[in-house]
């Protein structure tokens, strides 16, 4: 058996159900909508596990999913070297959402990363505590902020609602996905221009630890031509 | 690397050895409080040291290092001047599937003296060159006091050297300032529109205040980028210099005349090469081979950045693993520690679980 770990609820789901249905696999919800098992129509010996959207990676990571469908965004913040844990298959088209570094409008004088790095050493001189940027990416972000020499920053984990935390005074600046940027404006945040950390999407990927004997690995080869993935990715 | 067995074996030869040198051992707590090393080490530490939460005391860090615990301990009732040694594990989460480890043991030697700083480096150098010496190790070493006394010695805007300085352990983001400063990288978009409108003294931004960085925090920084556009860009002679400096990679006594001969016209680095020379006459009268003694001005660049003088490694054969012992001076983390009172420090740290490993295959 196959196991593909999908999104359990919400546009995720839909749209990955409608990715895999235009390709000729039916995938949808067994008894009632409330339910959270699958079932699975045209692909043999592939079975749908419906897990919540921010499991997945971990899921693909220990093995116990051969298959799973999730953001990129997550797949990268979440698991060390993720390219080594997992395979990319195939970008799926939609979920767009950019992973950026925002801060306050009305700071005309902060527009990329290296003013930023600037006001966050001024910052620290003047209120003695680093400048505090909201998130919940904190491996992307991070590793993005190191990569490009900003220091004098800390991070402060915000799960929802990060938009906010500015004007709440619990952080001078976010690191967050936006798709229209619509929700930051309504905020008074701007992104930086060189502030694009990553651009998500849904992406099929597959685990490199879970257990591709039983007929697992065949079932993988007879999909890779119907979903457009080469195969040997794995 | 070795069981963990073999290594407290090690770490305990090398723990009798410093004691031997003088060294008084003490212990640290495993459980750190996790402020101190964020304020000091920044984000980079919460990306490497396992992060606890305890219910009384707030976030908790396992011990990254010794050297936090140990300035603080001799800061806060430490007689003068002190040797120190210690011995236990350090904990470092890895980021990348590799052979290193996340849980080690780390021997130290740290010395805390005023009297003769080129002196205390030669002896913790010496100390462990001697102790390290069967393993056939190649040492490198360099002087971050060089490049700082460089980089203040710019004639150029304080504010341009601040950020240099700043930015020292960071050598991709130093290259770009250094660049941006020499007027050899182009003024940014984002940054010439800005300039252009403080000139025609447009409105800068309809966007209400939000936040804690205050309007007068933001005008400073404005009033900072305007004098920062009006003022000359570093000589292209002095940005060659600097350059030549940073890649100076030779034999010690080659690199000291090198940069005796770069002094001439760089008068700022004058005093650092003389403590550099001092320092190489006391490695030499401790029996050090300082012919043979690699000197690469850059280095020790890319480690925590609180090393401010004489750095050192001892490196292995495999360039994938760690170094076996590093260690430098670190005066300026006295102070940041010291509530107001600091003392010139140097020491350094051996891996006894790489040395058990090595000395496995070498005759001894």
């Amino acid at each position: 058996m196959l196991k593909l770990g999908v999104p359990s609820k919400g546009r995720l789901m839909e749209q990955t159900f409608d990715w895999f249905g235009a390709r000729g696999i039916t995938l949808r919800k067994a008894g009632s909508d409330r339910e959270y098992s699958g079932a699975v129509e045209g692909a043999d010996g592939l079975e749908l596990v419906l897990l919540s959207a921010g499991e997945i990676p971990r899921e693909l990571a220990a093995g116990r999913i051969h298959l799973g469908v999730t953001g990129s965004d997550l797949v990268r913040d979440k698991l060390a070297d993720w390219d080594r844990q997992v395979a990319e298959l195939v970008p799926m088209g939609f979920g767009h959402a950019d992973l950026v570094v925002a801060v306050p409008a009305c700071w005309p004088d902060v527009d990329m990363l290296d003013d930023l790095d600037a006001a966050a050493s001024a910052f620290r001189r003047a209120h003695g505590f680093r400048l505090r940027i909201a998130t919940k990416y904190h491996r992307l972000v991070r590793n993005f902020l190191t990569a490009n020499g900003v220091a004098d920053y800390q991070l402060v984990d915000s799960q929802g609602a990060t938009e906010g935390t500015v004007k709440n005074l619990t952080a001078e600046a976010i690191a967050d996905i936006t798709s229209s940027g619509e929700t930051l404006r309504a905020n008074h945040l701007k992104i930086l221009a060189d502030g694009l950390i990553h651009q998500s999407q849904a992406t099929l990927y597959a685990s490199r630890y879970a257990d591709w004997g039983n007929g697992a690995r065949p079932a993988l080869d007879g999909l890779a031509k119907r979903l457009g993935f080469d195969p040997n990715a794995l | 690397m070795a069981l963990k067995a073999k290594a407290r074996a090690e770490a305990d030869r090398l723990m009798t050895a410093f004691r031997e040198a003088g060294a008084m051992a003490v212990e640290a707590d495993i459980l750190q409080p996790a402020e101190v090393l964020l304020d000091l080490y920044g984000e980079d530490i919460r990306g490497r040291a396992y992060v606890t939460s305890d219910p009384l005391h707030g976030e908790m860090m396992l011990r990254p290092d010794f050297t936090v615990p140990v300035v603080q301990m001799h800061m806060a009732d430490g007689a003068e001047p002190a040797r120190y040694c210690y011995m236990g594990e350090v904990f470092r989460k890895q980021e990348h599937l590799s052979e290193r480890k996340s849980e080690y043991f780390q021997v130290g030697y740290e010395v805390f003296d005023r009297e003769n700083p080129a002196l205390a480096d030669a002896e913790v150098f010496a100390l462990f060159a001697g102790l390290l010496a069967p393993l056939n190790l190649r040492a490198a070493t360099g002087d971050i006091g060089i490049l700082m006394a460089a980089v203040r010695g710019l004639k150029t805007l304080e504010s341009r050297k601040a950020a240099l300085l700043r930015h020292i352990w960071r050598p991709l983001r130093f290259t770009q300032l250094l660049d941006r400063f020499g007027g050899r990288a182009p003024v940014p978009e984002t940054r010439a529109r800005l300039l252009a409108a403080l000139r025609a003294g447009e409105s800068l931004t309809a966007a209400p205040q939000i936040g804690l960085r205050s309007e007068a925090e933001i005008n400073a920084r404005l009033s900072a980028l305007r004098d920062d556009a009006s003022a000359p860009a570093i000589a292209a002679e002095e940005v060659a210099r600097l350059n030549d400096l940073l890649n100076l990679s030779a034999k010690s006594p080659a690199a000291l005349a090198h940069l005796r001969d770069v002094a001439r016209d760089m008068p700022a680095i004058a005093a650092a090469t003389d403590r550099m020379e001092a320092r190489l006459e006391a490695l030499s009268a401790k029996g050090v081979d300082v012919d043979a003694l690699d000197f690469e001005a850059s280095h020790g660049r890319t480690t925590l950045e609180y090393y401010d003088g004489f750095v050192f490694s001892f490196h292995g054969p495999d360039p994938d693993l760690p170094p076996v012992a590093s260690g430098g001076r670190y005066d300026a983390l006295t102070e940041v520690l010291g509530q107001g009172r600091s003392i010139p420090a140097v020491g350094g740290v051996v891996r006894p679980g790489l040395v058990a490993d090595l000395a496995e295959g070498a005759p001894c």
